[in-house]
Formats: C-alpha cells, structure tokens, sequence
C-alpha cells in the first residue's frame, strides 16, 4: 500500500481477488471439495439434527451460566497443576504471554494452528520481542513463510496453490523443490522436526475446554498439534470464553459435528484432551502448563442478537458455501476470522461504532445457517448489523436518502403509480427492444454484468382492471 | 376456494405477464381471485438494507388490505418469506400490530405451494413436448420456507417435458436485490457460475419461483446472447412455455 493512501475498502479487495484467476480456482476447487465431503460425511450420521440441537442447548446452558463454568473449568485445570490467567482483551493477553516468555528465558516458539492467537497478533507481537515463533500447522507455516495472513478458519492456506507452495518451500530451504504434494509435505515434517526438538514453549489453541475436569481438547489432523503440547517445557494455551463445555460427555456431541462440519471426516486423525501438568515419574508431558483465557468483546454477544454468534465451534462449513466467500476468499475481508460468521466475529472484536462495511458483503441467500452444525441465525444477524450501519449513519446520506423515498413510495400507492409512470418515461432512450444494457449511475453497476429488463408499458395492476371482470 | 393476490412490486413493474399468468393457471383451478386495491411492496428491500422502521411503517399500511382475504398467494419466494417469517418481527414491541402479521402470514403461501395444494393429483393440460426445462431453487423459498419439491412435482406433470436438474440448484444466483446493486462484481461472478449449471444442462427454459432470481438469471443470459428462457413456474404452467 502507498504511503497515506486510504486503506482498500471490502469492495475493492474483492475486485483484485475476482481478478486473480489462480486464487479463484484454488477456491472453487478447495470448497467445493469440502462442500462434497461434507455432505457424505452427514448422510452417514441418521441423528444429524438431533445432534444439531443437542449441541445448541449444551450452548446455551453453557451461555446462561458462563461465569460458573468458567470458575470450575478455572478451578480444574488449577487442581491438576495447570496455571489460569484472564485477559480482558488482546492486549492483556499479550502481555501475560511475553511476560511467561521472557521470564523463562524463552527464544523460541512452536505454535499449532490457532484463530485466537492471530485474532490477538500474537506472532508479530512475540516477534518484537525478539521471540522466534514457528507455526506448525502445515498451512498455517505455509502462510507464515508467505507472510500473510489465514484466508479461511480452518484451511489457512486454501488460497494457495502447490506451485506457490513449491516455490515457497524452495525458498526456504535454498534449493528447488517439485510442487509434488508428497515431498512438500516431508520437506515441511523434516525441517518442523528440529523446531519442535528446539523450541522452549509450546502455545495452541483450545478446540474445547471441559469445566468438570479441565481438560483441554485439540482437535488437529497432522499430529503437530500434540507435538506442540507435548515436546516443548512449557505449554500454553489460549481460548475464548466461549469455547468452555460443562462435560466430556457433552464433547462426545461437539467432536460427532466439529470435524464432519470442517472436512467431511467422521473424526479427525488425532484428538487430543490435554488434563494437567506432568504428573511425577512420567516424562512426556510439560511441566508447565498455563491457560490464558481471553474475553476481548465476547461477553458483549453475551445478550442482544449476537448471542447465538458464540455458538460456533469455528469449523468453518459456512465459509465454504457462502457464494460471496467462495468467489472472492478470506483475504477480501480483511479482517481474521471471514466469511459469514467471520462478519459477525469481527463486529464483536471490533466493539462499538466499528465499521458495518463487511454487512453488505452477503446475498442473504442463507447457505450459511444451512451449513451450520449449530444452526446460527448469520442471516438476521447479518440483517442486524445493517440496521446497526443505518442507525449509526454509516450510510451514505445519498442512500439514506434514496431508501427514505423508497419508504415514502411503498406507503402511498399514489406516489408508486407515479414513480412507474416517472421510470417509465426516463427509461425511454435505454431500452433497447425487450432489455436495456446501459444505464446511469448508480444502476449502471448493475447493467455493466447484466441486462436489465424495461419496465412494462402497462402494469400488473392495471392489467387486474380487464382480467379482473373476467369472471372474478 | 378464495384466494387474493399479492401483487409483488417486481412483477407488477417488469413481468405483468407473470401475473396474467397465475390469474389463468388459479382460475382454471376454480379458484376465485382477488386482488386487493392500494397494494405497492412487501418492504422486504428496506427490511435487507436496515431500514427496519421504514420496512414496518410500509407493512403497517399493508397488513389491512388483507384482513379480509381467506389465503393470500405470492408469486415470489423472498416477498412470501417476508410476509410470513419476517413481518411479525418487525413489531417485536406492539404485540397488537404482531399478531395481525402473524395472521397475514399464517394465510401467506408461495405460488407452487398454493398450486400444489389445490392441484394435488390434477393433470394440468399442459403440455411442453421435447423441451428440455430445469428448475433453480429461489433462495429464500427454499431455506426460507423450506419449499422444494411442489414446483418440481408440477413441472414434471407437464406433458412431454423433459426434466433436467442443474448443478448446485440450491446455490444463489447472486441476486439479493440490492445487493446485486452495490457488489456488482460480485453478483455477476455468482452469476456466471449459475449461468455454467444453467448451460450444462442445455436447458431451453429455466424455471424460477421468485421475479428477483428471474431479473438477474435473464439479465445474465441475455447478455451472453443465449437462448434459454426464463419463465416463472406460473408462465410454464399457463402455457407460456410455448414459443
């Protein structure tokens, strides 16, 4: 970006992304395999509704008494040697990992794939203090190595291709590499290994975190993320308020949804439930484990028309078949977490007076809540925040204005006879036979896609007064 | 059986004929229609741009001119899923104006559902021999208001219609009234990928429940020079399907 120029609008980024041909492709390819996995992965499961619902109310009990379980998941993990930290936002959170770090002496870090940690910029934050960290994830380090950002919640890298990947790798290890999936993926296993062998802390994710025994679960298919908690000294975990479950039992509900929901597996290729410290005359654990647990706007959904937003489990299935997301990816949004709910998410962590922009970027089509193991309502969320927008007059006055007429218009069927009657006449020098393939601003956006159709020289209603008399 | 019309704006503007047609395909049905006076719009493009206030104003005017009115019979899945799932909400604190909404939606049906109600069994001397017809599932009719099977039960009891399901028929076609406005690029790129499903299926006729997905999906092929139509489900079943 050049110095001083405004930052690109949602609108403008997704231009350069419809634009970029191989990115499209990459997309399109990627979800619409998630999208076919998906589905086989629920025609197998016969209680798939049930379990949808079942996983809303443990939700909701858990969002009634949110400060409970979070006092007993506290005081479990404390029991079994773990050390609790809470943070009210990113900054807090921040704070409370460096200082851990720097007070270990700590130079180097693996990561397993974590929304949070990016939500909160830990890596830049952790490299400013001159801490080295390593994502582990082969995605994720793939995104590293790039110098970009996560473009889906789950699928960082869905956006890249293998010979981008190829030429990433190549990079990395100062010598040319195939863009052969096999040996990129053994290149990426054999230069991880010496970083999980050297690092001094290990910092995941939570998937879920489960009140009556403090277990930590990570749900991951490459094994790093059990590498990530297990090698390195120290471990530590970072989660949102939300991602606390009364029981095991109740996980049992979320691991049936999460991974069909994510990849279409019926289970992913490794779970892990993280309970407690090292315990003595064992030797394969850390021996220090600390979980910082983060609010950073979240207790804000708690009541009003969000609420439902913290529901999710972050699988990502409505990513994957929102049309908005699929033609244009992660990176348009600009924000951490994309795609429908990823609107929703960005408003809560944004607070107050932020910018709605990211509202519009939807058909409404409502593909989302479909795909939603937990059935969140992303529409009329959606619906909301352009309410929100209007109210807090993010609008622009033309279209205030122009919605205000329209308003006007619906409410005296003398003045919608008239505006027919107006468009009618301005229409007159466009139409071309049956269509018209230029207009003004601003239908002009709509005409440089598409033809629009000429208004009827006579109307429906004025048609009723003939067809009327015919035997009503 | 009574029934009255609702009298969507984008039909009333731009596909009157769609409107001719449902009075035809209702009354050889034996249905007496009416069609309440002083209609204009369900409100539906202020309740998705965030002007719900406005959007109740509108629906506050409307909801009396069908008091009166036994079933009310929408030609569009997204102004009949406004009618009867968003209206109430729109007076979450006037609980006498809500349950007057919840009335009007209780009567509210979509056009194939009406149609697959009253016709059940009927043949509908039809018929459309050797044209290939596919059918795309209006957003809002089918997970709005969980309509799928009624237009496609009717479509394939017209005679000698050859039947074809499209690719990704549930998926949008990236309409979404103002959005297809203020993300251009956007929509049109949504709309292509439709437009591939539409042509693989080599479809003459595509066949939509909704004038909204019937602008965009006929704007689109229209300006790829194609030959396919499309027609709403009333116009096939009126014979408008004919050439």
């Amino acid at each position: 970006m050049k110095q001083g120029a405004p930052p690109l609008g949602f609108e403008q980024r997704a231009s350069g992304a419809l634009k970029n041909l191989p990115l499209r492709q990459a997309l399109e390819v990627a979800t619409e395999r998630f999208i076919a996995q998906r589905a086989s992965a629920f025609r197998d499961l016969p209680d798939a509704e049930a379990l949808r619902k079942r996983a809303r109310a443990i939700k909701e009990e858990v969002l009634t008494r949110l400060d409970d379980y979070l006092l007993r998941l506290a005081d479990s993990v404390r029991q079994r040697g773990g050390v609790v930290h809470w943070a009210k936002d990113g900054s807090e959170a921040r704070e409370i990992i460096l200082d851990l770090a720097r007070a270990r002496g700590v130079k180097s870090v693996v990561k397993s794939k974590s929304m949070v940690t990016e939500e909160i910029e830990l890596n830049e934050a952790l490299e400013a203090a001159g801490i080295r960290p390593v994502e582990t994830d082969l995605g994720e380090w793939i995104i590293q190595l790039a110098g970009e950002k996560p473009s889906h919640i789950i699928a960082p890298a869905i956006h890249k291709s293998r010979h981008e990947v190829a030429e990433l790798f190549s990079r990395k290890v100062g010598r040319p590499l195939a863009p052969d999936i096999e040996l990129l993926t053994a290149t990426a296993r054999e230069q991880l290994r010496q970083e999980f062998l050297q690092a001094d802390m290990g910092i995941s994710g939570v998937n879920f975190a489960v009140a009556e025994t403090g277990t930590l679960v990570l749900v991951t298919n490459e094994g790093n993320g059990r590498m990530v908690t297990s090698v390195p000294p120290v471990h530590l975990a970072i989660m949102g308020i939300e991602k606390v479950i009364p029981t095991l039992e109740d996980l049992m509900v979320f691991l049936k949804i999460l991974a069909r929901s994510a990849t279409g597996q019926k289970a992913s290729s490794y779970v892990s439930l993280i309970t407690g410290v090292r315990p003595d005359g064992e030797s394969d654990r850390p021996r220090e484990l600390h979980l910082v647990i983060l609010d950073n706007g979240r207790s804000r959904y708690l009541s009003g028309p969000f609420r439902e937003a913290l529901y999710c489990i972050r699988c990502g299935a409505c990513l994957n078949v929102c049309p908005v997301y699929r033609q244009v990816g992660g990176h348009a949004y600009g924000a951490t977490y994309p795609g429908p709910i990823g609107i929703i998410v960005t408003s809560m962590l944004q607070g107050p007076g932020g910018s709605k922009e990211l509202a519009s970027a939807s058909s409404l089509c409502g593909a989302c809540q479909e795909a939603c193991p937990l059935d969140i309502d992303i529409p009329h969320m959606l619906l909301e925040l352009r309410r929100e927008a209007v109210a807090d007059r993010q609008a622009s006055g033309g279209e205030r204005a122009a919605f205000r007429l329209m308003a006007a218009i619906l409410r005296h069927d003398g003045l919608y006879r008239l505006a027919g009657r107006v468009g009618r006449l301005l229409q007159r020098p466009f139409v071309r036979g049956k269509r018209i393939d230029r207009l003004p601003f601003p239908l002009s956006r709509w005409t440089a896609v598409r033809d629009f159709p000429p208004l009827s020289a006579r109307t429906f209603r004025d048609r009723w007064r003939t067809l009327g008399r015919n035997g009503a | 059986m009574k029934a009255s019309l609702f009298v969507t704006c984008l039909m009333d503007l731009f596909y009157p004929e769609v409107g001719e047609a449902i009075v035809k395909v209702l009354r050889a049905l034996g249905v007496s229609l009416d069609c309440p006076e002083g209609q204009t719009c369900c409100g539906l493009p202020l309740v998705n741009n965030g002007y719900r206030a406005e959007a109740a104003k509108v629906a506050r005017r409307m909801i009396p001119l069908f008091e009166r009115s036994e079933r009310i019979v929408v030609p569009s899945g997204s102004c009949a899923w406004m009618l009867r799932e968003e209206l109430p909400r729109l007076f979450s604190d006037d609980a006498a104006t809500r349950a007057q909404a919840e009335a009007m939606g209780r009567k509210t049906l979509e056009f194939s559902e009406f149609v697959a109600q009253v016709a059940d069994g009927d043949t509908i001397g039809i018929s459309l021999p050797g044209t290939t017809v596919t059918y795309h599932d209006s957003c809002h009719l089918l997970r709005g208001l969980g309509v799928s099977e009624e237009p496609r039960r009717l479509l394939r009891r017209v005679e000698g219609i050859r039947y074809v399901e499209m690719q990704g028929a549930d998926r949008c076609c990236g309409f979404g009234g103002s959005f297809s406005v203020k993300l251009p690029e956007i929509s049109g790129a949504i709309l292509r990928e439709k437009i591939r499903n539409i042509e693989a299926t080599g479809a003459e006729i595509v066949v939509a429940d909704d004038c909204g997905c019937i602008m965009q999906m006929s704007g689109g092929l229209s300006r790829q020079g194609s030959g396919a139509r499309v027609l709403h489900l009333a116009q096939v079943l009126a014979g408008q399907g004919t050439r």
